[in-house]
């Protein structure tokens, strides 16, 4: 994984990444703050809506991908010893990976039947 | 595996209060601090979005965490780090492009994300 998100193509991912990003957090967290949801038929009928689950199903691997690439540029920059590094990125990793399936099986379990 | 090339008797200065950052260094720095922090909360975050459209028990102890003070506390640190990273962010698309790369500007924009995200949180915070 570290060598094929290396050198340019990392950095294009993170800025690719970070376009969308700012522009679907930004509405995700204003529609939270503006008109937060009730309850639960409100809340998953909103998620339910087609341009929100599909929001929302394009922003939970780009999210993923950006926090991969600027967790490993840190841990380049500040984490020396290899071992440290490697334990420190395979956690992040799974971290990651765990949340990501966690969040799309929500996405799943109320949007796009 | 890095540095073995480097002469490892080059001089080091760590001693951080002595350490004037000027706020492009300031801004960068924060860009970091920001994101790891949001990192650290994606679990966090992919397990109360779970919980809260698993149906109507789960929505309402997600609704109830959200609201507990630690979380609170939570919330308005994150709050600050989306706006830091966001506003820090573009400007650094900016410069990827080629805009306000001359120091002057490049420090007054700084100092402006830096300020910006402090003033957005804090009207937040109030309104």
């Amino acid at each position: 994984m570290s060598r094929s998100a290396s050198g340019l193509k990392a950095w294009l991912v993170q800025r690719v990444t970070a376009v969308y990003l700012a522009g679907f957090l930004t509405y995700l967290v204003l529609h939270l703050v503006l008109s937060p949801p009730a309850d639960h038929a409100q809340w998953s009928a909103w998620v339910a809506r087609p341009w929100v689950s599909l929001g929302l199903l394009l922003c939970i691997p780009f999210l993923l991908a950006h926090a991969w690439v600027g967790t490993r540029d840190v841990l380049m920059d500040y984490v020396k010893p290899l071992w440290a590094r490697l334990g420190a990125l395979i956690l992040v990793g799974i971290g990651l990976l765990a949340s990501g399936l966690w969040a799309l099986k929500a996405v799943f379990t109320v949007g796009l039947r | 595996m890095s540095g073995t090339r480097m002469n490892p008797k080059r001089p080091v200065f760590l001693e951080l209060w002595r350490i004037k950052l000027p706020a492009m260094g300031l801004a960068s720095i924060l860009h970091r601090v920001s994101g790891v922090l949001m990192v650290l909360s994606i679990p966090i975050f992919a397990h109360l979005f779970q919980r809260s459209l698993e149906g109507p028990e789960g929505f309402a102890s997600a609704a109830a965490a959200m609201t507990s003070w630690p979380m609170r506390l939570l919330l308005l640190v994150l709050a600050w780090s989306l706006l830091h990273h966001l506003f820090a962010g573009v400007r650094f698309l900016a410069l990827d492009l080629g805009l306000g790369l001359e120091r002057e500007t490049a420090r007054r924009s700084a100092q402006l994300v830096i300020g910006a995200a402090l003033v957005v949180l804090i009207l937040g915070v109030v309104l």
